[in-house]
């Protein structure tokens, strides 16, 4: 689904990300995990084309975005849903205006939208509150509009950027499981989080980068020691995937 | 841009009212603006008719015979003209006919020209010459034809004022420009300070996957709105002050002058058109630039 062939990209001195090679399948749940300025960031702009690599390929379902140009970027993020950690809702929209948002921007019928929002937001276990204003929900009711927003369109790809990072344990928990039940409808997600419990309790696969490489790759835990390094920090072959 | 045309008036609207004040103001600006170049269109296109009309009438030299001279005797009048040389061609208007032209310019006026007892108006004949020069030599030379008592020739007056004329075209055109351009800032910075205040909304749009023309259109919507209230009000003010100009020194005055003046409901219906187009152009093109640098972003 998202594969990523030897990626370089620096910002003038700052290595952002360095000969990186990943790949992701259809309807992997894979962690993005590693210290701030490790380029986690980086990968993901890369992804939504918000720049573009200084060297290497990447690969979005079966299309190579490494160079679009700017009337395909559009075309590319209707294939992407991105929850963000602060969530960003409209604060003069309701939560159904919210979700539905994001079908107006792709033209959907009305009919079409209404049916749409309701079953997502019925999914998120939302949908009791659809005319509540995003100010009258809790962070966590706030980051379930979000996800409901991220996955109307039905997205190949949902990306998350730390959705845990400002909530409770609890709440984290539940949203988790929900991103649990979204990828189990088939849907990739690639979550960037710093978040050592969640990590550890979903047992996923884990892509770890530091100083913008892939120092690993593997289901599991975080990898963490002690003292905030990578526990052992090797590169990690993917070159040897069948592409 | 238009596939979402009721999304984007709706948005434009919101718009509009969620920034009334700067919105008036906007439309304030560019109604003032427009206002003065009417002036300067309403002042052009009727110099540009004074203009054409003088050249019309008097690119002629116009020869007046006393009453005396019978009519038997114009042939030989004639003949001592077209021997000066340079005669295109010559044109007798008897006093009858030059009455007549006279209360025909007068219009609705021309009925107190009725009441007179004996017609003031000489005999004349008006000579259309090939070159200026000859012109020139013709008023002079035709004075001392027997029965000639005046000649009358403005074409250095008909230069002089195509000059004037000219220059006040010129200065309307550098001045209307002047104004356009300024009224493009105005409205540019009016939708940027709304682009602002949604440049969250635009942030996330462009996440959803939003196209470049569903993020700008509704800004333009409210580009061409504002500029199409600003042409409306402009239009309307522009009728009242001229249909008054006119009402006041005008047509009665204008015409006893046999100085034509441009009917308002020609003028005003041009003049929206003007306007009109001016609004939604200098609308859109405000919007443009005022977002294209967020859509960078």
């Amino acid at each position: 689904m998202i594969l990523f062939r030897n990626v370089s990209k620096n910002f003038g001195s700052n290595v952002g990300l360095a000969n990186a090679s990943v790949h992701i399948n259809k309807g992997d749940f894979v962690f993005l995990v590693g210290p701030s300025g490790a380029g986690k960031t980086t990968f993901i702009r890369l992804i939504l084309k918000e720049i573009d690599p200084d060297k290497g390929r990447i690969t979005l379902a079966g299309k190579d975005i490494t160079h679009l140009s700017r009337r395909e970027i559009p075309a590319l993020r209707q294939k992407i849903g991105m929850v963000f950690q602060d969530f960003r809702l409209l604060e003069k929209k309701t939560v159904f205006e919210n979700v539905a948002f994001a079908m107006e921007i792709h033209n959907a019928k009305r009919r079409d939208i209404k049916k749409q929002v309701m079953y997502v937001l019925d999914l998120v276990g939302i949908a009791d509150k659809k005319d509540r204003y995003p100010n009258e929900l809790s962070a966590g009711e706030q980051q379930r509009v979000g996800i409901a927003r991220a996955i109307v369109n039905n997205p190949r790809v949902l990306i998350c950027d730390e959705p845990t990072g400002n909530l409770d344990p609890v709440t984290a928990m539940e949203i988790m499981d929900l991103l649990d039940k979204i990828n189990l409808r088939g849907t990739t997600i690639l979550m960037v989080t710093h978040a050592k419990d969640i990590v550890d309790k979903m047992n996923k696969r884990v892509v770890a980068i530091e100083n913008g490489r892939i120092v690993r790759d593997e289901e599991g835990q975080y990898g963490l020691d002690t003292e905030g390094d990578f526990y052992d920090g090797r590169d990690v072959e993917v070159d040897n995937y069948v592409f | 841009m238009f596939s979402r045309l009721g999304y984007n008036i709706r948005q434009a609207f919101a718009q509009i009212w969620r920034n009334k004040a700067m919105s008036f103001t906007a439309v304030l600006a560019i109604t003032a603006m427009m206002l003065v170049l009417g002036i300067f269109f309403v002042a052009f296109v009727n110099v540009d008719l004074f203009a054409n009309v003088i050249q019309q009438d008097y690119n002629v030299v116009e020869v007046y015979l006393d009453d005396s001279v019978a009519e038997e005797d114009l042939p030989e009048v004639e003949q001592a003209l077209t021997d000066i040389g340079g005669v295109e061609r010559l044109e007798y208007r008897s006093k009858e006919d030059a009455l007549e032209i006279m209360k025909n310019r007068w219009g609705e006026n021309g009925y107190l020209l009725d009441n007179l007892e004996t017609n003031p108006l000489p005999n004349s004949y008006l000579v259309y010459v090939t070159e200026k020069s000859d012109a020139d030599r013709l008023s002079v030379e035709a004075r001392d034809i027997p029965g000639v008592t005046d000649v009358t020739y403005y074409q250095d007056t008909v230069d002089k004022l195509s000059k004037i004329t000219h220059f006040i075209q010129i200065g309307s055109v550098v001045v209307m420009a002047f104004l356009v351009i300024v009224s493009v800032i105005v409205v540019a910075n009016t939708i940027k300070l709304t682009v602002f205040n949604r440049s969250k909304e635009i942030g996330i749009m462009k996440y959803l996957g939003a196209t470049d023309w569903f993020v700008r259109s509704p800004f333009i919507v409210e580009g061409i709105i504002i500029g199409a209230l600003a042409a409306g009000i402009s239009a309307g003010l522009m009728y009242l002050l001229y249909s008054k100009l006119t009402d006041v020194i005008g047509p009665d005055i204008l015409r006893v002058l046999s100085v034509p003046v441009v009917p308002v409901n020609y003028m005003i219906y041009n003049l929206l058109i003007i306007f009109m187009a001016l609004g939604v152009g200098i609308g859109t093109c405000g919007s443009i630039v005022s977002i294209r640098r967020f859509l960078d972003k």
